[in-house]
């Protein structure tokens, strides 16, 4: 399964080259490999069916951090549905892209995506599962940005990354909390965990974050408004990414870890309110788009929003009603959305009002859109049929609220129909209208949107097949064995079969009246402004003007404010916490500790201060540098008093060389003037004089308190056996701590170099080589 | 700015500072002293040469460009951290021989480290002055 | 003689950030000296004094009997003197050269470099 990975991600390095020496088999020569993976899962179906087929990897030294893959009933499910996919998604964009600039780079992305995907599915670790989630973000972001030179493209391409990328970091943080509470990180091993899991604490929290990956990901409301977004990407990439596989990642999570978490009542009450919430708003809002992709897009929203129900309801008949609508959405969707392309590409349009009568000139998207359509609509006969009789059994044996609920899901199924209408009928059939640019599609446009609606009928018609896979699917979910029975055709009446029919029904009439709904649909559009959108957009808009008004405020270009700034909020955190936690007071034996004080150590620390005050007072540079000597040769004496000569060696020598710099400079520089008016001056006074008082405050309040130091015995004993050197200063600096000495004396190299250029280097101006030559 | 005082006293100290810095060096590991301050102390002779004479004449007695001293001083460092590395050690362990020489002693690595930070120093801090002495001396041309 | 140093540390301190809130140039290097001062003596002090006992192990013997200085705080302050040492070299490079680029020493003048609204 690594192998299948990183192949995918290797192909995807490759794919540029491919297409700028091939371009116009790359499209088939890319589609190639996920074909073939799509046959290497068919052949390890039967494992996969049975005892799963688990590789591990670890790669990093932490426990619990390893590449786990596990294929079973769920990620096989998957997995087959993103390299089928792909494989005809590739295949169908070597002709769409043909001709188009940089067409290598969405091979790349498309395959790099493909890549993440397969490793989110099949990952049975939540670290790694993480990384590729991230990746499949990434990517996501990338395609959607495909057209980067227009700035819609790049809006969108933003609002999908922040929206999803927020969610993935709630992720993180669940995953971090899953992980400290359940004890692993392995997937599988989560299921044993589930009591420790719903009892805990963090149960909610745990939920919530949860909520928000999976929601932000899967594009269920309140985050919605970021798919439809998304449909500014080239079809293949909306058919893709957006509709059959990354936007089924957080559905896809939830049911990978519904055995670990769910079950509980505010797990369903979670899901199934977001979810229908989303069934509904996304069913609504499909109704009145003219764009044919973004009534595609709201139609998945809505989908994904009803698969999100099931997983919320987690009986056994919804996680059955689940994997089977999971494979029908897959096929009909990503088939509609190819035709739609199609479509694109051979009129030049995707607006529905200016569409009709295309069946004669297009007869093979035609009949592909007839069959998705019909696996849409949930007529017998195909997949979608099946799954729709799941959705309502599984709502009809809920327990509780059944006819709400059965209400609800039966609004929702309706709004497919119209929808499934609308690319079928109302594009295909009537009199046909004539286009100024019309040509031909190529073979793959329709061919590759017919092998899906083509799968729908053939899922439709072989049961056994479809409940092998879905009822495998279904068992990973529900956590216990499950069989799932389908038949050909309906062999009695049931209220299932009745409620399908009432769905068909009214969803035909809402079809021919749709012109008298219009003005109930723009009612809605009065509240969008106000929707997550619009907070989306204000909060966007209003960061950078609050970080603008932010950064004038503390950064104004003067250095002295921003001096101001530091040691003003040093001193507030430091007050604050000093008045909340009741710090310590002035140690009560000063006095005492006082009175050890020598004559000539009062001396030196008198001359000390003196020289400071002259600093202070200086009015010539001369002053100053003589008094800021003076404090300097007073701190070399403390260091020679109180045992270290190699400082006050240092230090002396360093006032020697600072007096030859100040020195040479001296006539180069400004003169020592005050500035200041008497208001700012006091209140310099006053903070500095403040801050001073603290570190003073501090140094007695540590100073009291023991001290043990355990790396100073171990030096001054390890110094001569080990260092063979009596000097322990010295043998810390070259021999112990090297390393850092190295880092310092090349740090000391590079601000030499600076100066050095600082002074020499001027614009307008040649280098003076020869005067610093050997 | 030059006085025939300094010049005089330049002449006569500057040896003398140039051999105390080499001794801080060698005594540096068993008693106060050590790169820095010798490095520091060597730097302190020449730019009281470059002060009494010029720029040019202690350039000239230092016969190497200051940018050199500083490569070839991390070289140095660098360089005595890979014996250790040799020996199957980690960098910069420090090694020792068992021959006793007069004057510097035990040879070792941590000798050449130390010298490698001292000609750093030197070579930094000359950098400075002498840049900033050749600065002044453009502009009042 | 901790406590009269923890008041000079104190006053070094002070005074140091009361130079750099000066809008004179030398007064801010001034300042950044002083920090350095203070800055050392701080990481001395709080590593307690020890009076005239050097860190420095006898002759023939293999290590130190206490009382003696401790070595650690003063390995640490030998570099941050030498690097302290660069700092102030390289601030009065950079003074001298503004005060020549600018000339006019008033630091409230010298904005433009930070504030991109004034660079057009």
């Amino acid at each position: 399964m690594l192998n299948a990975v990183l192949a995918a991600f290797v192909l995807a390095f490759a794919a540029p080259l491919v297409a700028r020496h091939m371009p116009r088999q790359v499209g088939t020569i890319a589609a190639l490999l996920p074909a073939g993976i799509f046959v290497w899962l068919l052949n390890q179906a039967e494992m996969a069916l049975g005892p799963g087929v688990v590789e591990r990897w670890p790669w990093s030294p932490l426990p619990g951090v390893a590449l786990t893959f596990r294929l079973d009933g769920l990620s096989l499910l998957m997995a087959l549905i993103i390299s089928g996919v792909g494989a005809l998604i590739l295949f169908y964009a070597g002709a769409y892209m043909h001709g188009q600039a940089q067409a290598g780079r969405l091979y790349a992305l498309l395959l790099a995506f493909m890549a993440s995907m397969l490793g989110l599915v099949l990952a049975d670790n939540l670290i790694a599962l993480f990384v590729f989630w991230e990746l499949t973000s990434i990517t996501s972001f990338l395609l959607i940005g495909w057209h980067f030179q227009e700035e819609r493209s790049r809006a969108a391409a933003l609002q999908a990354l922040i929206v999803t990328g927020g969610g993935g970091l709630a992720l993180l943080a669940g995953f971090v909390l899953i992980g400290l509470v359940g004890g692993t990180w392995e997937i599988a091993e989560l299921s044993a965990q589930a009591g420790t899991l719903q009892d805990s604490v963090v149960y909610l929290p745990i939920l919530l974050l949860l909520w928000l990956g999976a929601a932000s990901k899967s594009a269920q409301f309140p985050f919605h408004f970021w798919l439809p977004g998304a449909m500014v990407a080239p079809t293949p990439v909306s058919a893709y990414l957006h509709s059959a596989t990354m936007v089924k990642a957080g559905v896809y999570l939830l049911a990978r870890l519904s055995p670990a978490l769910g079950g509980t009542s505010e797990w369903s009450l979670l899901f199934m309110v977001t979810g229908l919430v989303t069934l509904l708003l996304g069913g609504w809002l499909s109704l009145k788009q003219n764009d044919m992709k973004r009534m595609l897009a709201y139609s998945t929203v809505s989908s994904l929003g009803l698969l999100v129900t099931l997983l919320g309801l987690g009986t056994k008949l919804a996680t059955e009603a689940a994997a089977l609508y999971l494979l029908a959405h897959a096929l009909f969707k990503g088939a509609l959305f190819m035709v739609a392309g199609a479509i694109d590409h051979a009129t030049g349009t995707r607006d529905l009002r200016r569409l009709r009568g295309l069946a004669g000139a297009l007869p093979t998207s035609a009949l592909a859109a007839g069959l998705a359509g019909l696996s849409m609509a949930g007529l017998p006969l195909l997949a979608g049929f099946a799954a729709k009789e799941f959705i309502y059994e599984a709502a009809l044996f809920s327990g509780g609220g059944v006819w709400i609920l059965t209400l609800l899901l039966l609004a929702g199924n309706v709004a497919f129909v119209v929808v499934a209408q609308q690319m079928t009928l109302r594009i295909f059939a009537g009199a046909s209208l004539s286009f100024e640019s019309f040509h031909a599609p190529a073979i793959p446009l329709w061919l590759a949107a017919l092998v899906p609606g083509a799968l729908g009928l053939a899922l439709g018609l072989l049961p056994d097949v479809t409940a092998t896979l879905a009822g495998a699917a279904a068992r990973a979910i529900y956590g216990a064995p499950v069989t799932i029975h389908l038949f050909v055709l309906p062999g009695s009446v049931t209220p299932m079969l009745l409620l399908s029919a009432l769905t068909i029904a009214a969803g035909i009439l809402l079809y021919r009246r749709r012109v008298q709904l219009e003005p109930w649909l723009n009612w809605l559009d009065q509240g969008a402004r106000l929707g997550p959108e619009g907070a989306f957009q204000r909060l966007v808009e209003g960061l950078p003007h609050f970080a603008a008004r932010v950064t004038a405020l503390q950064q104004n270009g003067r250095l002295r404010s921003y001096v101001l700034w530091i040691v003003g909020t040093w001193l507030l955190l430091l007050g604050l916490t000093w008045a909340l936690r009741g710090g310590p007071g002035l140690p009560a034996n000063l006095l005492v500790r006082l009175s050890d004080l020598r004559f000539h150590e009062l001396i030196l620390v008198l001359v000390i201060l003196a020289g400071l005050a002259s600093v202070m007072l200086a009015n010539t540079l001369m002053t100053l540098i003589v008094s800021l000597g003076v404090v300097g040769i007073g701190t070399a004496i403390v260091f020679i008093l109180f045992g270290a000569p190699d400082l006050a060696m240092t230090q002396f020598s360093i006032e020697t060389l600072g007096v030859i710099l100040f020195v040479l400079v001296l006539y180069r520089l400004p003169g020592v003037v005050r500035l200041s008016p008497r208001r700012t001056v006091l209140r310099d006074s006053i903070l500095t004089g403040l801050a001073g008082a603290v570190i003073t405050l501090m140094i007695l309040i540590i100073t009291d308190l023991p001290l043990v130091s355990p790396l100073k015995t171990w030096f001054a004993g390890a110094s001569e056996p080990l260092g063979h050197g009596h000097n322990v200063v010295n043998v810390i600096l070259v021999d112990f701590r090297a390393i850092d000495t190295l880092g310092e004396i090349t740090v000391l190299g590079i601000a030499a170099i600076g100066i050095f250029a600082l002074l020499k280097l001027r614009p307008g101006r040649k280098v003076a080589e020869g005067k610093d030559g050997p | 700015m030059t006085s025939i005082i300094l010049v005089v006293a330049t002449r006569l100290i500057f040896p003398l500072m140039l051999m105390f810095s080499l001794f801080l060096l060698l005594r540096g590991h068993d008693a106060p002293g050590g790169g820095f301050v010798g490095g520091l102390m060597a730097a302190s002779a020449f730019a009281l040469f470059a002060l009494a004479t010029s720029v040019t004449r202690a350039r000239d007695a230092l016969r190497r460009s200051t940018f050199r001293l500083i490569g070839i001083g991390l070289l140095f460092a660098f360089v005595s951290g890979l014996p250790g590395l040799f020996a199957g050690s980690p960098f910069l362990r420090a090694l020792w021989t068992s021959t006793e020489l007069p004057v510097i002693g035990k040879l070792s690595s941590v000798l050449l480290f130390d010298t490698g930070v001292l000609l750093v120093v030197v070579g930094v801090t000359l950098t400075i002055v002498f840049a900033m002495a050749e600065a002044d001396e453009e502009e009042e041309e | 003689m901790e406590v009269a140093l923890a008041i000079v540390i104190g006053a070094l301190y002070a005074a140091g950030l009361y130079m750099m809130l000066r809008r004179s140039m030398v007064k801010l290097i001034a300042g950044l000296v002083l920090l350095g001062y203070a800055s050392n003596l701080l990481i001395f002090v709080v590593s307690r004094l020890t009076r005239a006992r050097p860190p420095l192990v006898p002759e023939g013997a293999q290590g130190i009997a206490e009382p003696f200085a401790d070595p650690v705080p003063q390995a640490l302050i030998l570099t941050a003197i030498v690097i302290g040492f660069g700092l102030q070299a390289f601030a009065l490079v950079l003074v001298r050269r503004a005060y020549q680029a600018v000339n006019n020493d008033d630091l409230d003048q010298v904005t433009a470099s930070d504030r991109p609204d004034l660079q057009q």
